[in-house]
């Protein structure tokens, strides 16, 4: 038990080691032609979400991602990655494009959540990430979602709908924080190892229950050297735009609406 | 003298037949336990069985207090038209959490319900309709796989038998204890509200108090028409969590059915008393030939 806990607890600060790369980094390395695109043509440009265009194997591909920032004036630039609807729907209009382009999608999740403040309220955070859901079920291109560090509840989810989803080896994906959690359970939120322990958070945990498709490893970890991992993660890009290159648009969405229809456990008398 | 006593006999039975036996406002010394509820908007003492005639409705405020699923339904549907599909479908503890198998017991013996969802089918005015209601006694309404599941499968029902679909919200979000399954079910209820839509089926969600999180950011929100009842508190992130990321108090009125109506979120406020009459007339724009029943 102790094993499993120190585990789930030591990948949850491995997740957030303050030296591990954020999505700006994986995408200077893995799309070195990027050209970022802004704003939801509504109310703004979120920061804590960035979008735009590259290409990969010289073909253009649209990139969605969730960054967190690095220095401390980055952070609060990026709200520490946690989107307002702004974000969301910035996504969605960068979706929609690549959708009517016939490029395929690449989304990179890295937040601790969405944000909860009183203008992200105000502006529909809760429509903004359900329209998200509705709509990238729906989307004929491939999507290809890989969690890089942090995968938190809702705010994740709301890029986080793809055919094929993949977690770094030492990401978590989560209903909530630990911290959060912990104060649910058991009232006191510094008990959070424990209750990362019970939550399943982890790649290989996710793996198991069936809710993701891969695990990218890291070798010795993105914190210490992320090359490897990047790597890994590439060759993964690679050979998931390959095999879904040969669905039929219809068939791509049979497959997306099969994958999540399937995941619930149930009783029936 | 005999004549006296005969007479004051009569007055007497006259009295505790015709005063005693009628409603009055004091209280007899012998209430049972919780016969009495305090209103959420006035806090004033209102005996249950009367607030319960009311539809729970305060006479005094008219706040909305909350209702359980069977009494929305009666108070909604047409009489004895409701026939529900997947009553039996229980919970399971995928992620094996410590005590949730006790709670859902708890909840099973306090509400008499199965899960957090009753849905079927049901007539408004003579209008057939899929119709689904969370239940917030249930575990605050909830939604793990159970929920995930009966809500997606009212979905297929309605676009298969071309019936529009009515759901009220009641719900704190995704149920913690069945962690990212959970999560996943605000997923599979909105891929399958997409492939209703295509079909041009109508949806109308009622978001009723609470509706919050992971049901508020999938289906409730994705109405056609998104009504909210009146005295509801609708958002993604509870008020405490706000407060303590913000580290600010709230505005009045933040997260009300007022704030979501002025902010553009909701279409319109009802009262429950305005409930059915409205639906049926929305139902009655939307009525397509060839509905299956």
């Amino acid at each position: 038990m102790m094993d499993i806990q120190n585990s789930a607890w030591e990948i949850v600060r491995l997740a957030r080691h303050p030296k591990r790369p954020t999505s700006k980094t994986l995408i200077k390395e893995l799309f070195p032609d990027f050209i970022e695109l802004h704003g939801d043509r509504l109310y703004g440009d979120d920061p804590s979400i960035i979008g735009g265009i590259a290409s990969f194997n010289e073909k253009p591909i649209t990139i969605i991602a969730q960054e967190k920032g690095v220095t401390t004036d980055d952070k609060i630039y990026r709200n520490f990655g946690m989107a307002h609807p702004e974000g969301y729907r910035k996504a969605l209009r960068l979706m929609k494009q690549a959708e009517k382009f016939r490029r395929p999608i690449f989304c990179i999740i890295d937040t601790p959540g969405a944000y909860p403040g009183i203008g992200a309220e105000e502006r529909g955070q809760a429509g903004a990430i359900a329209t998200n859901l509705r709509e990238m079920s729906q989307i004929t291109v491939p999507i290809i979602t890989v969690v890089l560090s942090e995968g938190g509840s809702g705010g994740a989810l709301g890029i986080g709908v793809g055919d094929s989803v993949c977690m770094f080896e030492n990401s978590i994906y989560s209903i909530l924080s630990p911290e959060g959690f912990a104060s649910i359970l058991y009232k006191d939120s510094s008990k959070a190892a424990e209750a990362a322990a019970l939550m399943k958070l982890t790649a290989a945990d996710l793996f198991q229950l069936g809710v993701i498709d891969k695990i990218i490893l890291e070798d010795v970890g993105l914190h210490i050297n992320y090359q490897t991992g990047f790597n890994h993660l590439k060759n993964h890009l690679e050979s998931e735009l390959f095999r879904l290159s040969s669905f039929s648009p219809e068939k791509l969405l049979e497959n997306r609406y099969l994958k999540y229809r399937n995941i619930g456990q149930y009783h029936i008398e | 003298m005999p004549e006296f006593l005969d007479d004051r006999q009569a007055k007497l039975n006259s009295f505790r037949k015709n005063v005693l036996k009628k409603d009055t406002s004091s209280i007899p010394h012998n209430i049972p336990e919780g016969i009495f509820v305090q209103c959420e908007g006035c806090q004033t003492a209102i005996y249950q069985p009367k607030l319960d005639e009311l539809n729970g409705v305060c006479p005094h405020c008219g706040y909305h207090s909350k209702i359980s699923a069977s009494k929305r339904l009666s108070i909604i549907l047409d009489k004895n038209s409701f026939k529900e599909i997947d009553h039996s479908m229980t919970s399971l503890n995928p992620l094996e959490m410590p005590e949730y198998q006790q709670k859902l017991k708890n909840a099973t013996d306090s509400t008499l319900m199965n899960e957090a969802f009753v849905s079927g089918t049901g007539k408004i005015d003579g209008i057939k309709v899929a119709v689904g209601v969370l239940d917030s006694a249930f575990m605050m309404g909830s939604m793990g796989s159970v929920v995930g599941e009966k809500v997606t499968r009212l979905i297929e029902i309605a676009a298969k038998k071309s019936l529009p679909l009515i759901i009220f919200s009641a719900s704190g979000g995704a149920r913690m204890q069945e962690g990212i399954i959970s999560l996943m079910q605000m997923v599979k209820t909105s891929a399958a509200l997409a492939r209703f839509s295509e079909k041009k089926g109508l949806y109308i969600s009622v978001l009723t108090n609470p509706t919050t999180g992971g049901v508020a950011a999938s289906f409730a929100s994705l109405g056609d028409i998104n009504i909210a009842e009146k005295s509801s508190l609708i958002g993604f992130a509870g008020p405490r969590v706000i407060k303590q990321t913000i580290k600010q108090d709230l505005p009045d009125g933040f997260q009300t059915e007022d704030f979501q109506l002025k902010h553009g979120q909701v279409d319109l406020i009802l009262e429950r008393k305005m409930m059915k009459s409205t639906l049926s007339q929305l139902l009655k724009w939307h009525k397509k030939d060839g509905a299956k029943s």
